[in-house]
């Protein structure tokens, strides 16, 4: 058995921001009736979070729920239990209809850590990051520059990201691109 | 000469000195300068030549609105051409030099061009060089083409960083002179998001120049006092040197932030646009003033009277040691008075109205400046510089009058307000006789995404010149932005500003009134570009009556300062001469960005590493470093082939194949598309997809699709697998995955909702390596215990195996008419099961092979290729591929439209395979011809090659193609012209030429 | 450059998280309709100078399909609504009537 890498391999870059690729993370697509209150009990036993709001993060101590769509969730869990989470999650939800799928590989994950995130992300996607607009518990799928991409924060100095690993060099250049020393703007309090 | 005043320049620090050199030469300025002022400040007048006469030219503004001042910049990768020297400030080391001219700004010998200036008229060129036709391409334009263009194009790589940067704010203003700032304080008050930006460096506009009080200070205070409050207000961000560059559709604005071009070495990006979304965009973006036409008002040292006066004030510059001024409205005796205070000399004010001027004129005439009215300039006298000017009566057709020595003239044709912003987006305007400007037309703004208006101007860019009333107009604009952003609005006094007692201006279009054709071919409206009165008028006799006609005959308004200073007083001389009113002339389109932008700044972050997003697949970093010849497919790069040492592309490809065939090759497949369609409607939804019956594929079973559009054109292919009974697994090309993706979840969103489908695109979940070739069973098994063997893992089956210690998924799927696995790992886990594969296979020599060796074996085995064979207009009947259309079901995606006429007439061109008679490989994309000519006189053909390789296997040149009656016609042959005339004849064969019953494959 | 509200996410954003899709309301034809039907459903499109009703997908978002009522001239967005449905829900319907009194598009008044 190989040991698993992620796409950059915890990469990091220290730059007005710092920048870092995250190690690989267990996530699971998972689609279907998102009103039903077996599959909120399924993501509950998966991740140990309650079913998250419209466009919200909901997180807890061993996993977390992102809201994708009105029939889509990504549930966040450590990558070595994804196999065994699914295998629970399918059995609590037998008999309805729904996808679970294991997608920890097909993502990069990064952090951006700092005072000054919200410009950073400001700077490549078109999404407004005054605190009033977006806080911790807001989860965003966006494009940053030219990728589809997904944020949020989990707390004011922390901004986590995910985009498709194919694409990970690029955003990781993107990331330290926005977060070169200089190019502070300094709009967010 | 022009030089440095002892006693003035507010915007200076003195204690610092900046060296420059301007072609060249050595000069000096102050931290604060501008370059044009800088260049005044050490006597350089001349700056350029225009663009057709080559006539000496000097700076004529102080703002964005200098149509002269352009040069080329800096050096090396920092060298930019046509930076606009008076919004450019002064940096220590910066190095200018002027454009446009040959060999030196001195000695031009273009300028000949000035001496045929009455051959040289509108629509010269359009008229001389259209005939004879042949000419055109072989002598005109390579001259012309030599001596157009203004600057040089840089050759280096641009070493700048630049940036975006998404704003949003309930309210942006633009512009940071008093009225910005005072409708900037109301909006915020009330608590809404306000973003306020000012393109110069200094917060004021023009008010602290102009002079006057607010609140009994004087206004520079009111500016300061503003300013700090603004700052200390966490819902108000503030900018200089940002200029709103276009006002776009739903509130969309586009800010040019100039970061560092005043701190070259500092690090950052060099400029950020900020691409904002406002609730309400103010704009306050002041008035230009208009030159007067008259003759030789373009000889440097005469300048725009605010000019003068800003030089002056901001940047303690004379222009000249004797200056006259030459207007039509009161506001350019400030510039007299001004000038006067310094020190200067102010010969007289020529002022064109016989009413004269009012409290200002007073003013004036008590300092001793004689002022004449109803008088005008005949015509400036000088060429390299000004040396006098000759006056005349204004009403008449130019008998001089009188001579007055002096080395600046300062005019003043009144006030245009900046409305380009306002207009971007289709804010209308209106014209004022009284104040002979147009004007925004307020209850015609420009309409945003709930259709209310979102753009309100304020002050002077409204029309309202004076102070006073500049200032109440910005705050009722700031009020009523805020409201419209649902801001609750306290009621506050508006600043109390001291009117002035101003005569009303006069429209002089043209000085004197009656001149002559002589003075009326040396009086300029387009400095850049050379457009006289006279050619405006001309444009009109020859019947370019429209505005934008007009415009494009004379290239009146087109140079880069796009008519700031030009078209009002062009479209006067245009109404003129046909008679009617200016109105009924209008004006042309105001277009973004306000002045030109750089295309670093749009480009934004997106250049070299990250000009584009590049997918990688888990193999990538081997692939760089065992030689991948990369090509692009998608965003992807896959390595065509892995060259060795002294290898070219063409035997790389054969050694792969070659090995590949013999022995055992590996491909990095994990660029296919990978589709989970999961649910009780999956085999009914996947049928209507696909031209294939899916629903009757059992699981643990692979099957080959294909897709068609509604139109009935092939779209896709891939092998299904059938996971289990609600759930398949769709391969998709590489450049399909999200095409596919995204039209499967189209139908079922958008059609067939109630299908109880979910889909999920796996793609890069999975790293894909496809082990082909005779031993590559072999070399696998040493790595599994699972039986992967032909009775254990079946041709067309999968199989869910454990290989090198890692969970896969094996399909005995072949693409090469081999033996073949391909073989799906968790994408992390890829790179290692391709190193295990490279080491269990190294006893059999095994070879990674590129898409060229795929493609090669796929033709070898006659199996088609999504974008080669398939163009958009073939269908699967084209390829012969009836058997994977069924026949059974009612409906599928574009089986309607393959029932059409054109789809099922017999004379659609079909697929056979090509051998050349003389083994040689066809030309990509060949025809074949057929005998006559069409309607076009063009051959007639039948047929076309879609794919060709060299075959190694078969060691010789293979084609497969579409031909009329193709599959009746085998054995015959075929004449496939080549571009240098002769003719290549191929036979028409089955199109599989490799193992034609699939023996090797499936065992 | 427009901002559209995806009524599935909620989200108002620019329009480079969309992606248009052409006209709504387009009925399906396939086997078994005449050769008019079919011409029509595939390549008829009204195309108006106006109220329009358009399909937008949330493509950098939530990845749903939903449909704008819109001018083509004015630009004015007069409400999106789900894909999921062949009629105009008449909330639409009246804030288009709101704006533009008598408007019709195709069969939809």
């Amino acid at each position: 058995m190989s040991n698993p890498v992620s796409a950059l391999q915890g990469a990091a870059y220290d730059g007005y921001v710092k920048v870092e690729e995250l190690g690989l993370r267990g996530m699971i697509t998972v689609r279907g009736n998102l009103a039903s209150t077996k599959l909120k009990n399924a993501v509950k036993a998966a991740t140990g979070a309650a079913m998250p709001k419209q466009r919200q993060i909901s997180i807890a101590d061993e996993g977390a729920v992102a809201w994708m769509s009105p029939d889509e969730l990504l549930l966040l869990v450590s990558y070595d239990k994804v196999n065994e989470v699914i295998a629970a999650f399918e059995e609590a939800m037998a008999g309805q209809h729904f996808l679970a799928v294991n997608v920890s590989d097909a993502r990069a994950m990064f952090r951006l850590s700092g005072d000054k995130v919200r410009e950073v992300i400001a700077k490549i996607s078109p999404v407004d990051m005054a605190q009033d607009e977006f806080n911790t518990g807001d989860f965003r799928r966006t494009r940053m520059a030219q990728i589809p991409a997904a944020f949020w924060m989990a707390d004011e100095q922390t901004v986590e990201i995910i985009c498709f690993r194919s694409v990970a060099d690029y955003a990781y250049g993107l990331l330290k691109d926005a977060a070169e020393p200089g190019g502070e703007i300094g709009i967010f309090g | 000469m022009s030089t440095r005043l002892s006693n003035s320049g507010r915007l200076l620090n003195k204690g610092r000195a900046m060296n420059f050199t301007f072609n060249g030469k050595r000069m000096s300025g102050f931290e604060g300068d501008t370059l044009a002022s800088a260049l005044l400040a050490n006597d350089q007048m001349l700056v350029g030549r225009s663009f057709k006469y080559h006539r000496p030219r000097g700076i004529v503004a102080s703002g964005a609105e200098e149509p002269n001042a352009l040069f080329n910049m800096g050096e090396g990768s920092k060298f930019e051409p046509n930076q606009r020297a008076t919004t450019t400030e002064l940096f220590d080391g910066c190095k200018l030099g002027s454009q446009n001219h040959w060999p030196s700004l001195e000695f031009d010998v273009g300028a000949v061009n000035n001496k045929l200036g009455r051959f040289l008229t509108a629509g010269f060129y359009y008229k001389m060089f259209m005939h004879p036709r042949p000419l055109w391409k072989h002598v005109y334009e390579p001259i012309i083409r030599q001596s157009a263009g203004l600057g040089k194009a840089p050759k280096d790589r641009d070493a700048d960083k630049y940036e975006h940067f998404y704003a949003y704010t309930d309210v942006a203003v633009v512009g940071g002179g008093v009225a910005g700032l005072q409708a900037a304080l109301v909006a915020a008050k009330t608590g809404a998001r306000v973003l306020v930006m000012e393109q110069t460096a200094h917060w004021g506009g023009r008010a602290p120049v102009d002079g006057g009080t607010v609140n009994g200070e004087p206004v520079d205070k009111f500016v300061d006092q503003i300013v700090s409050e603004l700052e200390t207000m966490s819902n108000v961000t503030i900018r200089t040197r940002m200029m709103g560059s276009g006002v776009y559709d739903h509130g969309y604005l586009l800010g040019y932030e100039r970061v560092n071009d005043h701190q070259p070495e500092a690090k950052g990006p060099r400029h950020r646009l900020w691409r904002i979304r406002a609730g309400q965009i103010i704009t306050a973006t002041g008035a230009i003033e208009r030159p007067i036409s008259f003759a030789g008002n373009d000889i440097p040292g005469v300048m725009l009277a605010s000019a003068v006066r800003d030089y002056a004030v901001n940047y303690g510059v004379s222009v000249g040691d004797r200056t006259v001024v030459v207007t039509n409205n009161d506001d350019a005796y400030r510039t007299a008075i001004a000038l006067k205070n310094l020190g200067l000399d102010v010969p007289a004010i020529i002022d064109a109205r016989s009413g004269g001027a009012g409290a200002l004129g007073d003013e004036a005439r008590a300092l001793g400046i004689r002022v004449e009215n109803g008088k005008g300039i005949a015509k400036v006298k000088g060429y390299k510089r000004v040396e006098g000017v000759a006056i005349c009566s204004q009403a008449g057709e130019g008998a001089v009058l009188e001579e007055i020595a002096c080395d600046a003239v300062a005019m003043s044709g009144g006030w245009s307000p900046v409305v380009h912003l306002w207009s971007h987006c289709g804010g209308k305007l209106y014209w004022d006789e009284a104040q002979a400007h147009f004007r925004p037309d307020v209850d015609k703004a420009p309409t945003g995404a709930a259709g209310e208006a979102f753009v309100i101007v304020a002050g002077s860019a409204n029309g309202y010149l004076d102070l006073a009333a500049g200032l109440a107009d910005a705050d009722a604009a700031g009020k009523a932005a805020a409201k419209a952003v649902g801001k609750k609005v306290a009621k506050s006094d508006v600043p109390a500003a001291e009117a002035t007692d101003e005569a009303a201006s006069e429209a002089i279009w043209l000085m004197p009134q009656g001149a002559n054709i002589k003075l009326r071919m040396k009086s300029w409206l387009d400095y850049q570009n050379d457009v006289k009165v006279s050619d405006i008028q001309l444009a009109a006799r020859e019947g370019f009556e429209s505005v934008e006609h007009a415009k494009r005959y004379t290239t009146l308004g087109m140079a880069t300062d796009q008519g700031k200073l030009s078209n009002i007083n062009g479209l006067a001389i245009l109404s003129d001469a046909l008679n009617q009113p200016i109105p009924q002339t209008g004006t042309t389109t105001f277009r973004p960005p306000y002045t030109p932008i750089s295309m670093g700044a749009i480009a934004g972050e997106a250049r070299g590493e990250i000009f584009q997003p590049i997918r990688k697949t888990p193999i990538h970093s081997w692939n760089e470093e065992n030689g991948a010849d990369f090509e692009p497919v998608g965003a992807w790069r896959r390595p065509y082939t892995y060259l060795r040492d002294g290898e070219d592309r063409h035997s790389a490809v054969i050694r792969e194949i070659d090995q590949t065939r013999s022995s055992m090759g590996l491909l990095d497949a994990s660029t296919l598309g990978k589709l989970i369609v999961k649910g009780p409607d999956a085999g009914k939804f996947l049928d209507m997809m696909y031209t294939n019956m899916m629903s009757t594929l059992k699981p643990g079973r692979c099957r080959y699709g294909l897709m068609c559009n509604e139109n009935g054109f092939l779209m896709d292919d891939g092998v299904v697998a059938r996971i289990d009974d609600d759930t398949f697994l769709c391969h998709t090309t590489t450049g399909g995955a999200e095409n596919i993706h995204g039209h499967m979840e189209e139908w079922l969103q958008t059609e067939w909702w109630d299908l109880k489908v979910y889909v999920a695109n796996v793609t890069e979940q999975f790293a894909q390596i496809a082990v082909v070739g005779p031993n590559g069973r072999k070399a696998m098994e040493k790595l599994t215990e699972d039986d992967i063997s032909a009775e254990g893992l079946p041709f067309m089956a999968f199989k869910d195996i454990t290989l090198a210690g890692i969970s896969a998924r094996a399909y005995r799927i072949s693409f090469s008419g081999e033996l073949s696995y391909e073989i799906a790992v968790p994408a992390s886990q890829g790179r290692a099961l391709w190193d295990a594969l490279l080491e269990a296979g190294a006893e059999f020599n095994v070879m990674p092979y590129g898409t060229e060796g795929l493609h090669v074996m796929r033709a070898e085995k006659g199996f088609i290729m999504i974008g080669d064979e398939t163009d958009g207009t073939v269908i699967p009947q084209d390829l012969n591929m009836q058997w994977a259309i069924s026949k059974k079901k009612e409906d599928y995606l574009g089986k309607r439209a393959q029932e059409r006429s054109y789809m099922t007439d017999p004379t659609r061109w079909k697929l056979v395979g090509l051998e050349t008679t003389d083994g040689s490989v066809l030309s990509e994309g060949a025809y074949a011809v057929a005998p006559g000519e069409n309607a076009n006189g063009q051959r007639n053909v039948q047929g076309r090659v879609t794919s060709t390789y060299y075959s190694p296997t078969l060691k010789r040149g293979i084609a497969m193609g579409l031909l009329l009656n193709g599959p009746d016609r085998m054995g015959e042959v075929v004449d496939f012209p080549r571009v240098d005339g002769t003719s290549v004849l191929a036979k028409v064969v089955d199109p599989i030429f490799y193992d034609k019953d699939g023996e090797k494959q499936n065992v | 450059m427009l901002i559209l509200e995806c009524p599935y996410c909620g989200v108002t954003a620019e329009e480079t998280e969309f992606h248009g899709g052409g006209e709504a309301h387009i009925k399906r034809y396939g086997p078994g309709s005449t050769e008019e039907e079919f011409n029509n459903y595939l390549f008829a499109k009204v195309n108006p100078k106006g109220v329009h009703f358009e399909r937008w997908r949330h493509a950098n978002g939530c990845g749903k399909w939903f449909h704008a009522a819109r001018n083509t001239v004015t630009l004015e967005v007069y409400g999106t609504y789900t894909a999921q449905t062949s009629d105009i829900p008449q909330d639409i319907k009246d804030k288009v009537s709101a704006k533009v009194p008598g408007w019709s598009w195709r069969e939809f008044e």
